[in-house]
């Protein structure tokens, strides 16, 4: 066959020329995540060094976004493509600055995961698999913000889905098993309707590369069958993103894993979520997101409302948390209902600082449980003498994730509010704003029950409750030093927003000015 | 061919639709045994049907000479099929262990997590 073979033009079939060097950088988060997850399995019973090498291989993933997103910023959308098969044929690895700022944050957020994990993981946990899953989640996570193939995307869903449950059974208490029943059940409901939706996508267009269904999709009769995938896709992400009404699973079960699980839960899974919605609504089925707007921009209210309206109701902390991140995925979805280019980068910015800041908070929660013994705000109380800086971080952080200045969560809203007003939707605009001044009400709440009041339901006033000191381990460095890496970053986020701000904006030109995604995929060439 | 596929489908998806709405656990688990099947048969249908001409590319040809079936589908499928079979391994035990702790399969009665009737969240300062 070698005769035949060599008359054959394989620049027609594949990408001849070498991978840049740089371009590793596409798929170096998978490289690592995975090889890291295989080392800590293999390490599974030496519990001692098993936090060291996640450590490790997360640090490297953090090194690797970093040069990936700067790499993006450099060239604009890189694209590499798995065996050199030219696309729509290969399985495409698009990344755009969207993606690539979600990977580093995502990364970031899971290294400070690792080390909080130190002191929350005991050796039944380690032993059990809490580092091995850490870094299989992020896999997951970071293939699905990284690939530019849509069954692709569904492949990460799933791999970053088993992870989390996995995560979410550590411990195997009771709670544990019910929370666990209804998150298994409902997300895989939820991914299943995405298979569904990206089956008859593959049945219309014919074609499952995102830059190809992108061009395919702007062609086609957008009222026809693609209508259909469209209220398909949106209902299954929504689920994901744990958007009003399909968002029960998310309080029914965030509470109940250990604090730092919950925490990384918080900040990820729901944006990979919002991330799909972006990407597939903006970039992928313009048209569709036009016709949806209303129906978005309704679900986004209610999202919002009934979020922080549940978080006010609630007396465990971490309950209280769940429902205020999705009140955030509210803020997220009126970016997109808006869907001009400043408003989906207000959802950009609004994802990257709900990542950072949900974690952050969740973790607080784990701390305020060390001083104080408990999650419930009747039990808490009086924190503020057991550590003065304490209260001061959880105050910061509260602001924060109201979206008061000059914290990481107020330029996004007032992007997003000032998009709303210039497009002339101010019922979006009006409960961004309603919704931010009864956050600062849940959040400050918490506040003054554990904080600042003299001690638990019960203390007389003016009274003070003397404190167990807690063991110095609970409170250690590992609690301290996640816990200010993410609030610095969502200090510096509020006061120098300029950097994220761009670079958001340039993921949001991305999404509505798709030239430069099609033709990092397709070439010069592009149709 | 694949009109009579597309009923069936239908019927697939109406009994799995039909059995998750039910509240004991095991019929839930398998009504999502028949929605991941029935979404597999799906995509396959998607990919339209052909018997005649398997793909395969005679030795003189660099491209098949005609129609051909398409490859895709079963693909796809396959890795669909290995993904909803782990997972329904994980969910039966899951469930099991769920039982085994909680007592019941009716998912009304599994309020653990959520208890009823709890107290109302402190209101004076």
């Amino acid at each position: 066959m070698a005769a035949t073979d060599s008359a054959v033009d394989l620049s027609q079939a594949m990408r001849l020329e070498p991978v840049l060097p740089a371009d590793w950088l596409l798929v170096a988060p998978l490289i690592i995540t995975i090889l890291g997850g295989a080392l800590c399995l293999m390490t599974r019973k030496n519990t001692a060094a098993q936090p060291k090498v996640a450590i490790i291989f997360l640090t490297l993933l953090v090194l690797a976004c970093a040069g990936l997103l700067a790499h993006v910023l450099d060239k604009g959308v890189v694209t590499m493509v798995a065996g050199g098969w030219l696309p729509p044929f290969g399985i495409a690895f698009t990344v755009d600055a969207l993606g690539a700022t979600l990977a580093l944050t995502s990364s970031i957020v899971a290294l400070c995961a690792a080390v909080y994990g130190m002191t929350d993981v005991d050796n039944s946990g380690r032993r059990y698999g809490f580092y091995p899953f850490l870094l299989l989640l992020m896999t997951g996570v970071c293939g699905a913000f990284l690939t530019g193939d849509i069954f692709n995307l569904y492949v990460w869903f799933e791999v970053l889905l088993i992870s989390s449950f996995g995560l979410l059974v550590l411990g195997n208490e009771r709670a544990q098993l019910d929370g666990a029943v209804k998150y298994a059940l409902l997300n895989i409901i939820a991914t299943t309707l995405f298979l569904i939706a990206t089956g008859l996508l593959y049945g219309i267009l014919g074609t499952l590369n995102m830059a190809d269904i992108a061009i395919k999709a702007r062609g086609a009769d957008a009222n026809g069958p693609l209508m259909t995938v469209a209220v398909l896709y949106f209902l299954a992400f929504a689920m994901k993103a744990a958007a009003f009404p399909v968002n029960f699973w998310l309080p029914a079960s965030y509470h109940t894993p250990r604090i730092v699980i919950a925490a990384v839960f918080a900040g990820l899974l729901t944006k990979v979520g919002v991330y799909a919605l972006l990407r597939i609504f903006a970039l992928l089925l313009p048209e569709a997101r036009i016709a949806l707007a209303d129906i978005i921009a309704l679900v986004a209210i209610a999202t919002m409302l009934t979020g922080v309206l549940g978080a006010l109701a609630q007396t465990d902390v971490r309950r209280l948390l769940g429902y205020l991140v999705i009140s955030g995925i509210g803020s997220m979805l009126a970016g997109l209902a808006i869907g001009t280019t400043p408003a989906l980068a207000g959802a950009i910015f609004y994802a990257v600082h709900s990542i950072l800041v949900m974690t952050a908070l969740y973790m607080a929660a784990g701390m305020m449980r060390a001083l104080g013994g408990s999650y419930s705000l009747r039990e808490l109380g009086g924190l503020y003498r057991a550590s003065p800086a304490f209260a001061a971080v959880f105050l910061m952080l509260g602001f924060a994730v109201a979206g008061l200045p000059p914290f990481s969560g107020f330029w996004p809203k007032v992007i997003l509010v000032d998009a709303a007003l210039v497009g002339g939707h101010g019922w979006i605009a009006g409960s961004i704003l309603v919704t931010g001044l009864l956050t600062t009400i849940a959040v400050g709440r918490v506040w003054i029950y554990a904080f600042w009041r003299g001690g638990p339901e019960g203390t007389a006033d003016g009274q003070l409750v003397a404190f167990a000191v807690p063991a110095p381990s609970a409170v250690g460095a590992n609690v301290w030093l996640p816990i200010g890496v993410l609030l610095g970053l969502v200090v510096l986020l509020g006061v120098q927003p300029e950097f994220m701000m761009q670079v958001s904006g340039r993921g949001a030109s991305t999404l509505s000015e798709p030239m430069g995604y099609l033709r990092s995929v397709f070439g010069e060439v592009a149709r | 061919m694949e009109a009579a596929l597309s009923i069936l489908i239908g019927l697939f998806f109406a009994v799995a639709t039909y059995l998750l709405m039910s509240r004991q656990l095991v019929r839930i688990l398998l009504g999502i045994a028949i929605l991941g099947n029935s979404v597999n048969l799906l995509i396959f249908t998607s990919g339209r049907l052909m018997r005649e001409v398997p793909p395969v590319i005679p030795e003189a040809f660099q491209v098949p000479p005609g129609p051909i079936a398409n490859p895709l589908p079963q693909a796809l499928i396959l890795t669909a099929i290995v993904i909803s079979f782990s997972f329904f391994a994980f969910l039966l035990v899951l469930a099991f262990r769920a039982y085994q702790e909680l007592g019941t399969d009716d998912t009304n009665e599994m309020r653990v997590a959520e208890p009823t009737g709890e107290a109302s969240p402190p209101q004076g300062y």
